[in-house]
């Protein structure tokens, strides 16, 4: 993987009247990398997606591919290939004819177009189908063929918006396989937008978390997971557990917080904050240790009352309550095999749950 | 920025224009000048050899609201629009009714069988009445078969009432199905359920479900009624005028011709339709509400 | 024109009980209610068929089969050149229309500009003022131009094919919009993005792409186009000229004085023709 860029977006600002879509996002995506943007409905994502293809212009701001300067350059002229989220299939061209598109555009000659297209179909496993209708073709066929139309064109950068939304639960898991496999195959920067954040982290080499049009943070998905930058990212990727405090002073490494119940707790914060910050404290539940009570509080402790318990197989899911407004989830890996039920722990035991302050983060805002 | 904006916006304006420039001239030219040149018409005199003299003047309207001729010739155009309509609405409700009930692969024919004199020269379709009624045709040979004797048929008001239904008809079933199919009949099914009898059901959900496709229908009989001539000639014989007769003969074949009078006329059976049409904005926007 | 919705199962189920043979009194009752009101549609256009065979000289009574009528239409110089002019004006009015108003209806379709309710009114309007109305318009506007021509240059123009076939281009492009709106509103922008990403300027967006898949609508709006002008008797009565007659108004003159067998024919002829056109469009609708 080139460290070379493939797009940058410079202080791009898109405004649809009073809504502010895309707010001053500054963004590099590197050559070769599979590259997501990942937030809830209606933050942008299509919007910032849309205007890398050229099919809105930014209010502000500048978008650069392979460092030029893209300006108004109108679509057909940009170096980029969409695949968009309903296909966009030309209905009255058959499957050769949709894939043959973009290469009779750019006046390929007929042989080289034949040969390709053939290649670009047995590249996603389509061949045999070429004289199809799109209408003749299940969902994941279809998506298929926009996969093949747009890759024929070799383009710098495919942009995918939600690409696989309208397939069903098992077709998904199949084609992001196949899609994360095709992409390490043909070595072209994918930018591919979702708001599955399963799929981004099984799929991406970098993910951008975006919400209301601010882009929140860039990272791998394991900087994402273990390392997100703020309360919105640690709450959108994955579960959590949030407790409200402020900065009271650091220990070593770690920054020390103070619950309104007067609870301490250290955790790692991403930069120095000072004391009287409002923070929020942020564990993961798979992180958090359940002891049993034996006397005294180990440090980073909190007592409690065992409230619930799941059993969900791989894991068993624990609810504590540490006081009257307060519960921490907890799940624990059911790591050995057994019936015995004195394995578990029940409701209304007393426990003691420790939040190993590595494994914990302190998130300002 | 602003010159990107800017660029763009020049370009569309110019494609806009393009688009729009022939249509609308042509629109303006040929059908909204001509309509403001008869409205002009209808405040001016004529000479005795049908010249338009640009004078202006009331008497125009004043004549069609004095004199017998013209105010009956609105009444009866009036009365028979209004009578054609509604019986067209009984007849072709109960149509469209049968069509969207009945089975799927049945229902493409049907409507092709409405859809045929709907694309069917009008004047060939009222032509044949007369031949069905002419005093030596079928009707009265079979009359006379059986004993009764011939009667006159044809040249009566009640022909042309015929000729009417008989032409206006698909006008008035085809907007009909078109709400009709649309509407889901289980929704009688839960009126039923929750005490209504059918009739109720009719009257509280069907009927105001389909209203659009009643006003549709009922303006798509209407407005060509009002103006028509054809059918008052060649089945009523043209004894008496209809607003349409009126106009063409004041525009064509009086003697001599008044144009000022029979644009008067025009303006005045345009006003009754610009009625008739805010009525029906009026009922469909609370429709709505 | 008309497309039927697919039928919710529930009310599947409910027309279902016709075909299943639980034929209720109210149900008989409305399907002999229609075959009456189906025989009341088609008995005279038969009987118009029937009666173009007879030889009966006034063509009301069956007094045996003859070819005869058609014979002597087809020798008829002045309805064969009526016909001929009907259809001249028809594909004349048909091209400019269909291409007027297909570009207008694009301008609606696609674009947000000012004075654009004012411009769907002006375009909504011929189709429901009576047709006499801008008959008598067009009629009174005509003579005016004419008299302006007269003056300016000395040359006394009459009405003529050109005047009859502006009249029907007038009214016919509001009906071109209507069924090309229709098309176009259906249509997928989107395919035009993916278009312009795979490389497609304007030019081949429209051609390969935007009129490809409005063309059933264009067929569908020129088919109704061609129609209303091949039927249209008011507009051409007061917009054509002397010699320069068109088929409905040939008739219409001819059957104000008696009926003959010749009309029959003529009538007959005209019917095919229409049933030829419907056809057509329902074909070209099923195939979208
Ligand atoms: N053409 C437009 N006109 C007006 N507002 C728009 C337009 N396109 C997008 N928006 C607004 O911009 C915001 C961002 O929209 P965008 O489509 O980029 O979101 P998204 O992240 O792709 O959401 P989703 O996951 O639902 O597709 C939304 O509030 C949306 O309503
Ligand atoms: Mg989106």
């Amino acid at each position: 993987m080139s460290d070379s860029i493939a797009i940058e977006l410079c202080d791009v600002v898109k405004r649809f009247g009073d809504v502010v879509a895309v707010d001053h996002v500054n963004l590099q995506i590197r050559d070769g990398e599979f590259f997501s943007l990942l937030g809830p409905s209606g933050c942008g994502k299509t919007s910032t997606l849309r205007m890398i293809a050229g099919f809105e212009l930014p209010t502000a701001g500048s978008i650069l591919i392979h460092g030029r300067e893209m300006g108004i350059t109108p679509p057909h002229l940009r170096p980029v290939n969409t695949v968009f989220q309903s296909y966009a299939l030309f209905p009255h061209m058959t499957v050769a004819q949709n894939v043959a598109f973009g290469l009779e555009m750019r006046k390929t000659p007929k042989a080289e177009i034949a040969r390709q297209v053939k290649e670009a179909l047995e590249l996603v496993r389509l061949s045999g189908l070429e004289d199809r209708r799109p209408r003749q073709l299940s969902g994941g066929q279809q998506q298929r063929v926009a996969l093949a139309r747009a890759l024929v064109n070799h383009p710098e950068v495919l942009l995918l918006d939600e690409p696989l939304g309208a397939l069903d639960q098992k077709l998904r898991k199949e084609m992001q396989l196949e899609l994360k496999s095709l992409q390490a195959r043909v070595g072209i920067t994918f930018v591919f937008v979702t708001h599955d954040q399963e799929e981004a982290l099984t799929m991406s080499d970098r993910i951008a978390v975006m919400n209301k049009g601010k882009l929140l943070q860039v990272g791998t998905p394991t900087e994402i997971y273990e390392r997100p930058n703020c309360r919105f990212v640690a709450d959108f990727i994955g579960e959590t557990n949030f407790i409200d405090g402020v900065v009271i002073g650091r220990d070593g490494n770690y920054t020390v917080l103070e619950t309104p119940e007067g609870l301490r707790l250290r955790g790692l914060a991403a930069r120095p904050l000072s004391d009287g910050t409002a923070v929020t404290y942020s564990i993961r539940p798979e992180k958090v240790r359940l002891l049993a009570p034996n006397g005294e509080l180990p440090p980073n402790g909190l007592a409690g009352t065992v409230m619930t318990v799941n059993y969900i197989g791989s894991d068993t899911r624990i609810t504590v309550r540490i006081n009257d407004q307060r519960t921490i989830d907890i799940w624990e890996q059911n790591t050995r095999s057994t019936l015995d039920r004195d394995e578990y722990w029940q409701p209304g035991e007393a426990a003691v749950i420790v939040c190993p302050p590595d494994n914990a983060l302190v998130l300002s805002e | 920025m602003a010159t990107i904006q800017q660029q763009q916006q020049r370009r569309d304006r110019i494609r806009l224009a393009l688009l729009l420039t022939p249509g609308l001239l042509w629109l303006l030219l040929f059908f909204a000048l001509p309509l403001v040149i008869i409205f002009l018409y209808s405040f001016m005199t004529n000479d005795a050899l049908g010249r338009v003299v640009y004078e202006p003047t009331l008497n125009n309207y004043i004549t069609i609201f004095t004199q017998s001729l013209y105010v009956n010739a609105y009444w009866r155009s009036i009365w028979t629009s209004v009578l054609t309509t509604v019986i067209c609405l009984l007849i072709g409700y109960p149509l469209a009714v049968f069509i969207a009930r009945s089975p799927q692969q049945w229902r493409m024919p049907l409507l092709m069988l409405i859809l045929i004199p709907f694309w069917t020269n009008f004047l060939v379709r009222i032509y044949a009445w007369q031949i069905i009624l002419a005093n030596n045709g079928i009707i009265n040979s079979f009359l006379e078969i059986i004993g009764i004797g011939r009667l006159t048929l044809l040249n009566t008001e009640g022909a042309t009432l015929i000729g009417l239904i008989y032409g206006e008809l698909p006008f008035m079933v085809l907007p009909l199905y078109a709400a009709i199919d649309r509407f889901d009949f289980t929704l009688m099914e839960a009126a039923a359920d929750l005490g209504a009898n059918k009739v109720q059901a009719f009257l509280r959900i069907m009927l105001p479900m389909t209203m659009p496709g009643i006003v549709a229908g009922s303006v798509l009989v209407f407005i060509p009624t009002l103006g028509q001539f054809v059918v008052s000639e060649l089945l009523g014989g043209a004894k008496v005028d209809y607003l349409g007769n009126l106009i063409q003969r004041l525009f064509l074949r009086a003697n001599p011709i008044n144009w000022p009078l029979g644009s008067a006329m025009a303006v005045l059976m345009m006003l009754v339709l610009l009625v008739l049409i805010m009525m029906y904005f009026r009922v469909t926007s609370e429709e709505e509400r | 024109m008309i497309k039927t919705a697919p039928a919710t199962t529930a009310s599947a189920r409910i027309r279902g009980a016709f075909s299943e043979g639980r034929l209720t009194w109210s149900g008989l009752a409305l399907t002999v209610f229609s075959i009456l009101v189906y025989l009341f549609l088609y008995v005279p256009i038969v009987i118009l068929v029937i009666f173009s065979f007879t030889r009966d000289e006034f063509g009301v009574r069956w007094t045996g089969f003859t070819f005869d009528w058609y014979i002597r239409l087809f020798n008829n110089p002045r309805m064969m050149g009526a016909a001929w002019n009907t259809l001249v004006v028809a594909t004349v009015s048909t091209i400019v229309s269909t291409i007027i108003g297909t570009l207008l209806a694009m301008a609606m379709e696609r674009y947000r500009f000012r004075g654009r309710n004012a411009i769907e009114g002006l375009i909504y309007l011929p189709i429901v003022v009576p047709e006499i109305v801008m008959a008598v318009a067009l009629l009174a506007f005509s003579a005016i131009i004419f008299d302006v021509i007269r003056m300016v240059t000395g040359e006394v123009l009459r009405r003529n094919l050109a005047t009859v076939t502006i009249g029907h281009i007038a009214f016919s492009i509001s009906f071109v919009v209507v069924v090309v709106r229709t098309s176009l509103k259906n249509f997928d922008r989107r395919l035009e993005e993916a278009a312009a990403d795979l490389g497609a300027d304007s030019w081949n967006i429209f051609w390969r792409i935007t009129f490809p898949l409005i063309l059933p609508g264009i067929i569908g709006g020129a088919l109704l186009a061609f129609t209303l002008s091949l039927d249209d008797f008011i507009i051409s009565l007061f917009l054509s000229g002397p010699g320069t007659s068109l088929l409905p108004v040939e008739v219409y003159n001819r059957v104000r004085r008696a009926i003959t067998p010749e009309i029959n024919a003529i009538s007959t002829l005209m019917l095919i023709l229409s049933m030829a056109l419907v056809a057509l469009s329902q074909v070209l609708q099923r195939r979208r």
